[in-house]
């Protein structure tokens, strides 16, 4: 039966990621930007909370609860509190979850038990390429196979990089097919060049240079079954469509609770049809955007590859998330367009999911 | 039970119904029923009152309640929404009816529709020349004169007016003030039984789309009717606003179950012309990848995905006020976001749909011309885009309609 209702279950830890958004990555959401750094605290206190290790298989330490509907209700409360925290939170997963997926048993027993383990450790992926017409399905960065080694040439951008991570996933073209390839962070030939963007600073992003970057065969994600890389963006889709969410629902609140206290021409501005029209033009594209993500994530836990429907959520998203954090913004004036209010930062994030891919998954 | 989009083996089958009936019953006379407006689709009317409304259940167990309601009313429209309009059945007033009238009242007005006579149908008469959106400013008067209300005035605008107000079993339900100085509290609706004396069909309208179905404009001039007509309660309060306004608020909400219906209704229509296109393309060769750089993508993918995803986020912002019933939750805030989305966006799907298929689209050849025309309704009737954007605003802010005018 159709039921858009969380169980008690879901809903249980949507309250409980809410509360630990509002507490702990919102009130440091600014800083975080501001001081281009993470809130440690707060990554630390997610990861006891066990949000991706909870989804990793139990047999290497996880709680055996995969469910892309759970990734997509936390990922929204997550980036709620702050979308860069929010990645750096969820990278883990960047690495767990495309090798509890396609990994070989011997892939998973080597990486899958320290994402479980007692301290936070980060995962990587790179995927988008810094080029003009780069194509997230059809990688230009190439792997060819030597002996027995592979070795990787080119470059990616927009890598997560948080440091304590040793591991990042990258794909490449191997023969007109792509394929994930483990490589050491600290593998020769490979450099990484922080890259500053335009949002989401606190997280910290790489360009990544590939130049004859050696790795073993095995180091082949599935090694010889290979991965799939449309599954891995589907999934991507459906995490960023998500975030993308929560970033224009925190927009939409921000700009609700303001025009209820401002005033002019002796009224809330609120109470103007100009601003409230576009409030609830805000709420009704943040439910509707919510509901394509929620669909999607739904299908990906039935089994299907839900190719069409995380895209068009992300798509839905990419274009909803903007003009509700315009608005916001708008909503705000001079103030939504000074530092000392968020919704100029979280304009400057929703523009980001125009050029994100597999920047989180579920 | 967690977040589910499973539907029901019931709903399931109700869909493929439905689809077929569409498919085979109203196509088949879409254009036909464009063309000569005003004329009765015999063809439809006779066939479901003969057969179409006596699909019960399809297969056992237990459905999707409201949701399936909604799927229904998306199929059906997407066969046609002019149509469906003019489906003999109690509609809008049946509503009314079920939601305020006793048990008595139920049996007197409704049962004609499970019965064997000739086909019967119910309506809506709220608008007036003078109030539109603003329904409290109605002037249609009802006075009671011993065991009778007498009704006074014109209604305009008053969908399956013809049927209703003219064949034989239906009825119109009519707004009326039994007190001009008490505004909203005065008003009261009234089942006046088609062919009533005093009741007039003037006009009806001829319109953008939706031409099947008949827009009428009715008159009442002493018009008289049994008390026992009267839908609710006679006590006028005369309070302004808060509890004052229980019986007009009671009215009000009956649209709370009527709007995810609309705007399914919408989404059938928008969802026709979103297919043909993707037909149309498909017989030229053309497919939307999905998996298209954005440098790679055509302007057409580009359209077709904003098409695809915004029809998707309308029929499920209608599903979930619609599954709210289900669950006996309110639902005002989200039904009226699922009418202002269903409106709004198949209004312009359709509108790119002729636009995409160039002089095809504009052409009578195929039906998209006329989806066009009729999906506009959709963000006119049941409440306006922005009477609608209204009620979202009210609510999200927490704003009376005194705050938030």
């Amino acid at each position: 039966m159709i039921d858009f209702e969380p169980s008690e279950e879901q809903a249980l830890v949507v309250e409980t990621v809410r509360q630990f958004a509002a507490n702990e990555i919102r009130p440091h959401a600014r800083a975080a930007e501001e001081g281009k750094q993470p809130a440690t605290g707060a990554i630390d206190a997610a990861h006891a909370l066990g949000l991706v290790a909870n989804a990793l298989p139990s047999a290497f330490g996880g709680g055996g609860e995969r469910s892309a509907v759970l990734g997509v209700l936390v990922a929204e409360e997550l980036a709620w509190g702050d979308l860069a925290t929010a990645l750096a939170i969820l990278s883990p997963a960047l690495l767990a979850f495309p090798v509890a997926d396609f990994g070989s048993a011997a892939q998973q027993a080597a990486l899958l038990p320290r994402f479980a383990g007692s301290a936070f450790v980060p995962g990587a992926l790179a995927l988008v390429e810094p080029a003009f017409g780069a194509d997230p399905f059809r990688p230009r960065t190439q792997a060819k196979r030597a002996g027995a080694d592979y070795v990787l040439d080119g470059r990616k951008c927009l890598v997560p990089w948080l440091p304590g991570g040793d591991t990042v996933l990258v794909f490449a073209d191997e023969g007109g097919e792509a394929q994930g390839f483990l490589v050491p962070r600290d593998a020769a030939g490979l450099a990484a060049t922080p890259t500053p963007q335009m949002g989401i600073q606190a997280l910290p992003t790489v360009e990544l240079s590939l130049s004859g970057v050696r790795v073993p065969a095995g180091a082949r994600l599935g090694e010889a079954q290979g991965s799939g890389l449309a599954r891995v963006i589907a999934r991507g889709r459906v995490a960023l469509a998500a975030l993308g969410v929560g970033v224009a629902r925190a927009a939409f609140e921000i700009a609700r609770d303001y025009a209820k206290e401002r005033e002019a021409f002796g009224t809330k501005i609120a109470q103007k049809q100009a601003i409230a029209f576009l409030l609830a033009q805000m709420a009704i594209e943040v439910d509707g955007a919510r509901l394509l993500a929620w669909e999607a994530a739904w299908r990906l836990d039935q089994g299907e590859d839900a190719l069409r429907e995380s895209t068009l959520a992300l798509d839905q998203v990419r274009r909803i998330a903007l003009d509700v954090t315009d608005g916001a913004v708008q909503v705000l004036g001079g103030h939504g367009y000074i530092r000392d209010y968020l919704p100029e930062l979280l304009l400057r994030n929703a523009r980001g999911f125009a050029s994100f891919e597999a920047l989180a998954l579920v | 039970m967690p977040i589910s989009f499973e539907l029901t083996a019931a709903a399931r089958a109700a869909r493929d119904h439905f689809h077929a009936m569409a498919r085979d019953h109203m196509r088949p006379i879409s254009r036909k029923y464009d063309d000569h407006e005003h004329e009765l689709p015999r063809e439809w009317v006779d066939w479901y009152w003969r057969e179409g409304r006596r699909s019960g259940p399809l297969v056992p167990g237990p459905g999707d309640g409201m949701v399936q309601v909604c799927i229904q009313a998306e199929e059906l429209c997407w066969g046609d929404a002019g149509l469906y309009l003019r489906t003999p059945f109690a509609g809008l007033g049946g509503s009314a009816v079920a939601a305020a009238g006793t048990k008595e009242q139920k049996e007197r007005f409704l049962s004609v529709f499970q019965a064997d006579g000739p086909p019967a149908w119910g309506a809506m008469a709220i608008t007036e020349p003078g109030a539109g959106s603003d329904s409290a400013a109605i002037e249609t008067t009802a006075t009671l004169d011993g065991d009778e209300w007498v009704l006074n005035g014109t209604k305009i605008f008053c969908t399956g007016g013809e049927g209703a107000s003219s064949a034989p079993g239906g009825f119109v339900v009519v707004w009326a003030t039994v007190d001009p100085g008490a505004g909203r509290g005065g008003i009261k609706a009234f089942v006046v039984p088609a062919g009533t004396p005093g009741m007039t069909l003037v006009s009806l309208e001829k319109k953008l789309g939706i031409r099947a179905s008949d827009t009428a404009t009715l008159r009442f001039e002493n018009c008289r009717i049994p008390r026992t007509n009267l839908l609710g309660s006679a006590e006028v309060r005369k309070s302004a606003g808060g509890a004052g306004d229980k019986g007009f608020k009671g009215a009000m909400a009956t649209f709370d179950a009527s709007r995810p219906i609309v705007a399914a209704m919408a989404v059938g229509v928008g969802r026709a012309a979103l297919e043909c296109l993707l037909e149309e393309l498909a017989r030229e060769g053309v497919a939307i990848r999905y998996d298209a750089a954005p440098t790679e993508q055509t302007a057409l993918e580009r359209d077709v995905i904003q098409m695809e995803a915004e029809l998707q986020a309308a029929r499920l912002l209608t599903w979930r006020a619609a599954s709210m019933m289900n669950r006996g939750r309110p639902n005002n805030l989200e039904a009226s976001m699922a009418k202002a989305k269903a409106g709004l966006a198949v209004t312009r799907i359709t509108q790119k749909a002729v636009e995409w298929l160039g002089p095809l689209g504009y052409s009578k050849q195929l039906l998209v011309e006329k989806w066009m025309r009729d999906a506009k309704i959709n963000d006119i009737y049941e409440g306006t885009q922005q009477i609608n954007l209204l009620i979202v605003a009210r609510r999200i802010l927490d704003y009376s309609s005194s705050m938030l005018r």
